[in-house]
């Protein structure tokens, strides 16, 4: 079992269970729990949660682990934070409740959770799930005030994947970013989130601009450049 | 009269009629912005509520317990957003209510930890269009009744109007908070089911101190 359980918070029953049907598609090894529906039929059960919240934290590992709670609409939110009162200091800290798109925040958890993610990791991975629809995230390079910085470097390269940047060269690409050790934009994008990538849905063809700044920006640039025209391990 | 535990369990049991009397015309309310189900849900909680005191072997010893009775039973039986948000309004008001009586002070120390727990679990503020819009109105004209002398069955009138004013003051208001927030715009021109809800139970509230009878 994974140290990170999950429980799916939502105002039908049939939605919690399902969507944890989903998630154990690609998550066997974590405990996901759907704790939705009343017994009158759609609401949110207070007692449902709390039972569910108690059998998460009584499996989750001590070291960094815990529970993350994945609610749909509003009451979901208010029943799932009664519930934490009732807990002691020490439990509600082992627990978060994230914002996140039910469905798809509930995948995104449970597979980092499988893939042994702490308490932390899981539910930013819950956090990033909501960016895929989201505009993109604010470029981690800021020019300065009246310009571009002295020590900025940006270069424009064509993306040459068939598909674009999709799933798997955009793990890729966030991948050769996050070793550059230093902040990289792609289109003003984060380049080491691999979801922000997808956002920008690069075709075949389009040219991308790179960008860092600093005194490790040239090396950066010039690794993610060689990166996308290798191919990003495609092409 | 005194604002005793007879006084609360005549309170709660007012209320469990006010709001089964109710139920149709505040789901009709929650049926034009919301998803309909206030009047049932509230309905399905305080039934529950007085099954639980029909329960009992002895009457609850202070007013608190009556409350808090009444809390963990909303809390557990309403399965709509009433259910935390009125869950925690009783949970904290019990919390300062483990008295034998209220005196007027204790009737606003009331009022306001039901406002505190109201905001503290919805996080809405006075003019979104919520059960807010009730009791923020009610706990202030219970300060200024009590400040100005009245006794315990004053500052409850006191409270009652001025939440049934404040439901009424919800109709033009654009809903920021809750199922209605979804209609924006459209939310406008209709009373919210949660501040409609509040002013029932509150007039319940004054009505049972100057109720006659000594059923509890």
């Amino acid at each position: 079992m994974s140290r990170v359980a999950l429980v799916l918070v939502s105002h039908s029953a049939e939605v919690a269970s399902g969507t944890a049907q989903i998630a154990a598609q690609m998550a066997p090894d974590v405990l996901v729990l759907p704790a939705g529906g009343i017994p009158e039929g759609i609401g949110t059960s207070f007692d449902r949660v709390l039972e569910a919240v108690e059998e998460g934290l009584a499996v989750a590992g001590s070291d960094g682990g815990g529970v993350v709670v994945l609610t749909d609409l509003g009451s979901a939110v208010l029943t799932t934070d009664a519930v934490l009162e009732m807990l002691d200091d020490e439990q509600a800290a082992m627990v978060r409740v994230p914002s996140a798109p039910f469905v798809e925040g509930a995948v995104a958890a449970s597979v980092r959770a499988q893939q042994g993610g702490d308490l932390a990791a899981v539910e930013a991975a819950a956090l990033e799930a909501g960016a895929v629809w989201a505009p993109a995230v604010a470029p981690a390079v800021q020019a300065p005030v009246g310009g571009v910085a002295a020590d900025a470097v940006s270069a424009v390269v064509t993306l040459r994947n068939p598909h674009g940047l999709h799933a798997r060269p955009a793990a890729l690409l966030a991948r050769v970013v996050s070793e550059a050790g230093t902040p990289v934009t792609v289109n003003g994008v984060d380049g080491a989130s691999m979801l922000a990538l997808m956002t920008l849905k690069v075709h075949q063809g389009s040219e991308v601009t790179i960008a860092a700044a600093g005194p490790l920006a040239r090396r950066a640039v010039d690794s993610v450049v060689a990166a996308i025209e290798e191919g990003l391990g495609e092409a | 009269m005194a604002l005793d535990v007879a006084w609360a369990l005549r309170w709660v049991r007012l209320t469990a009629d006010v709001v089964a009397e109710n139920r149709v015309a505040l789901s009709e309310l929650d049926r034009q912005i919301g998803d309909g189900d206030h009047g049932e849900n509230l309905n399905r909680g305080f039934s529950a509520v007085v099954v639980k005191l029909d329960a009992l072997d002895e009457p609850p010893a202070q007013v608190g317990d009556v409350l808090k009775l009444v809390a963990t039973t909303l809390m557990s039986t309403v399965g709509g957003a009433a259910g935390p948000l009125y869950g925690t309004a009783y949970l904290r008001a019990a919390k300062v209510t483990g008295l034998d009586a209220l005196d007027p002070g204790a009737v606003v120390a009331l009022l306001e930890a039901g406002l505190e727990g109201i905001v503290a679990r919805g996080k809405a503020t006075t003019g979104e269009k919520t059960m807010v819009d009730a009791w923020s109105p009610a706990a202030v004209a219970a300060q200024a009744a009590a400040s100005d002398g009245q006794g315990p069955e004053g500052v409850l009138d006191a409270a009652a109007s001025a939440a049934e004013a404040g439901a009424v003051a919800t109709d033009p208001m654009v809903a920021t908070k809750g199922r209605a927030s979804y209609l924006g715009e459209r939310s406008a021109g209709h009373r919210d089911p949660g501040a409609a809800s509040s002013a029932l139970i509150l007039r319940a509230a004054a009505r049972a101190a100057v109720a006659s009878g000594t059923d509890s």
